[in-house]
């Protein structure tokens, strides 16, 4: 995964990733054309395909709304890094396979614009602008398992 | 070394012996619940699956209380989803319009949920069940999705910490104060991932409603669950509801804490939580003059009997101020008629209060009580990101139902004992 990072602060929470006013919606397509729309309104103008958000602590907080992760996934950001992730983001991201790194220092020092590499088999995240390399927190072996198998609905074919 | 209650419930829903806090388990279900916004994502997950059962159809709560009575086309298009779904598996808990409420309040209410109970949701505030010794966390579509189809849910066991409050509670000062001053202790994320476990004297002396309340909003220290150990309250609460036999489950003296935080509260007042976190807490006489345009006397977290009970009290024989209008939301079918029979909604009605049919309505910003740029509600609520209630640019003030009620008569954040 390789792109340029849009950066906000800590504690983003689902009502501003998608406000509950997009919520009487299933379709993937109009989840994404309003994501991240109430923490910054540019966000779908200037973002584009294969992009990176990276944020602070807590990121996801609040609802449990899959639509949250549903629509930065579907406008097609490639991943998330964040010093810290709230609990049900975290396990809807693995869920529905949008790949999440958790890492304090690339959460706290990547910035806005920022060129960034994120390498899942070496477990490094690299800043290109700026030369650093960070690593992140390893995931658990069962939820590899599910992130392998491209989610969890598809891990559950297989094993059921 | 001893298990937590919460780490007793999990190991007895995933056939081990004993496990221990950070174990990765696949535990079984007892109940899993959905709601019109979130069950239709994993209704049609489900039904890519290709199979055509569902692991139980008496472990399957569908609730639609979010947009209900259906607020536009896209809403009641989910709202259909939601009752063929449950016709089609024969699930008998989906609740229509006239049998609804609000999920957190109804499930409890009905005895759908039981002591011992191991609860998934796909709504973050289904760690409210805690209250009666339940191990219940929040979840998302796709986790319900897959427990439609196997019954189970993977899990990390989490680490407890454990929360004791001693001293006598001051009038005015509920459950949501002393959660609402746990936050602003420990901060949105203080619990992340982590069991909170509440103890102490005050929390025996405290009525189901009041650890209901509490229990609630652990999601908004960023707990997996809130939990407390059950007793003579619980005990009472749920005999004469109970669809099922129930189980007491208790922490060992000798398990294992995170971490273990005391408070004396004797000199707690009531709580407020400022714009745009429930961590910013300030005690609300160290708040004048914030006028407000709105209050919400309802939701998951304030909207039973006794939140309805204490608002009356204080508007008893008064009007709201004239700049501000008061809504106010039975949170169940049930708390909506025990209030007309104790004449609790006349009251309302006089002072100039609106009482909605039971919806999460404004709470979410879905309908009934949106707010428009700038303005400032006061809400019984649990959230205050910024914008929840509408506008981007309108705030929420949190607050208990007393000084709901008080700061709706004088148009500005009041202290109850002010109209007392
Ligand atoms: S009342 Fe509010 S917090 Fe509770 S379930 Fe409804 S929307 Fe969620």
């Amino acid at each position: 995964m390789n792109g340029k990072c849009w950066k906000y602060g800590d504690n983003v929470n689902t009502d501003g990733i998608i406000p509950a006013r997009y919520l009487n919606t299933t379709d993937v397509k109009e989840l994404a054309s309003h994501c991240m729309e109430d923490i910054d309104p540019e966000f779908v103008k200037k973002a584009g395909e294969g992009d990176i958000i990276v944020a602070g602590d807590n990121f996801g907080c609040g609802s449990s709304r899959e639509h949250a992760p549903i629509s930065i996934k579907a406008f097609g950001i490639s991943c998330v890094i964040a010093k810290s992730f709230a609990r049900i983001f975290f396990r809807n991201a693995i869920n529905i396979g949008l790949p999440i790194f958790e890492s304090e220092d690339a959460g706290a020092e990547i910035s806005d614009g920022d060129e960034v590499k994120v390498d899942i088999n070496s477990s490094k995240i690299t800043n290109l602008t700026t030369n650093k390399e960070y690593s992140f927190t390893p995931f658990a072996d069962e939820m590899k398992d599910i992130i392998q198998a491209g989610g969890l609905m598809e891990y559950i074919k297989a094993n059921y | 070394m001893g298990m937590t209650i919460t780490e007793k419930i999990i190991s007895a829903h995933s056939g081990l012996q004993e496990i221990r806090a950070g174990q990765f388990v696949y535990a079984d279900v007892d109940i899993c619940l959905g709601n019109d916004i979130t069950a239709p994502i994993a209704i049609e997950q489900f039904e890519r699956l290709g199979i055509d059962k569902i692991f139980n159809p008496d472990g399957v709560v569908l609730v639609p209380d979010h947009f209900t009575p259906n607020k536009d086309i896209k809403s009641a298009q989910n709202a259909k989803l939601l009752r063929e779904f449950a016709q089609k598996h024969r699930i008998k808990n989906y609740f229509e319009v006239g049998r609804v409420g609000i999920e957190h309040a109804l499930l409890p209410e009905k005895g759908i949920v039981v002591p011992g109970d191991l609860v998934i949701g796909a709504d973050s505030h289904t760690c409210t069940y805690g209250a009666m010794g339940i191990f219940s966390t929040g979840v998302g579509s796709t986790d319900l999705a897959a427990c439609y189809a196997t019954g189970k849910v993977w899990l990390k066991v989490p680490e407890t910490i454990k929360f004791v409050f001693n001293g006598k509670l001051n009038k005015w000062v509920s459950g949501k104060d002393l959660i609402l001053y746990v936050i602003g202790d420990i901060g949105v994320d203080g619990a992340g991932y982590k069991a909170m476990e509440f103890s102490g004297p005050v929390i025996t002396d405290l009525s189901m409603d009041d650890r209901l309340a509490m229990c609630n909003m652990a999601i908004e220290a960023g707990a997996k669950n809130g939990i407390i150990e059950p007793d003579d309250c619980t005990e009472k609460y749920i005999k004469d509801r109970a669809q099922r036999e129930y189980k007491f489950y208790y922490s060992d003296a000798d398990c294992e804490y995170l971490g273990i935080h005391e408070y004396d509260v004797s000199t707690l007042s009531p709580q407020v939580a400022l714009p745009n976190l429930p961590e910013n807490i300030r005690p609300v006489e160290d708040l004048s003059d914030i006028k407000i345009d709105q209050v919400v006397i309802g939701s998951c977290t304030n909207g039973r009997i006794s939140d309805l009970r204490i608002a009356a009290k204080i508007l008893k024989n008064k009007k709201i101020d004239p700049s501000v209008r008061l809504i106010v939301i039975p949170a169940t079918q049930g708390v909506y008629l025990e209030a007309l029979k104790e004449g609790l909604i006349e009251i309302f009605i006089n002072a100039e209060c609106v009482v909605s049919t039971p919806t999460c309505g404004p709470c979410l910003g879905g309908h009934m009580g949106i707010l428009a740029e700038g303005e400032r509600a006061l809400s019984t609520t649990n959230r205050n990101f910024a914008g929840r209630m509408g506008h981007p640019k309108s705030e929420i003030y949190l607050c208990n139902p007393a000084v709901a009620a008080a700061s709706a008569i004088t148009g500005k954040i009041t202290h109850p004992e002010y109209i007392d």
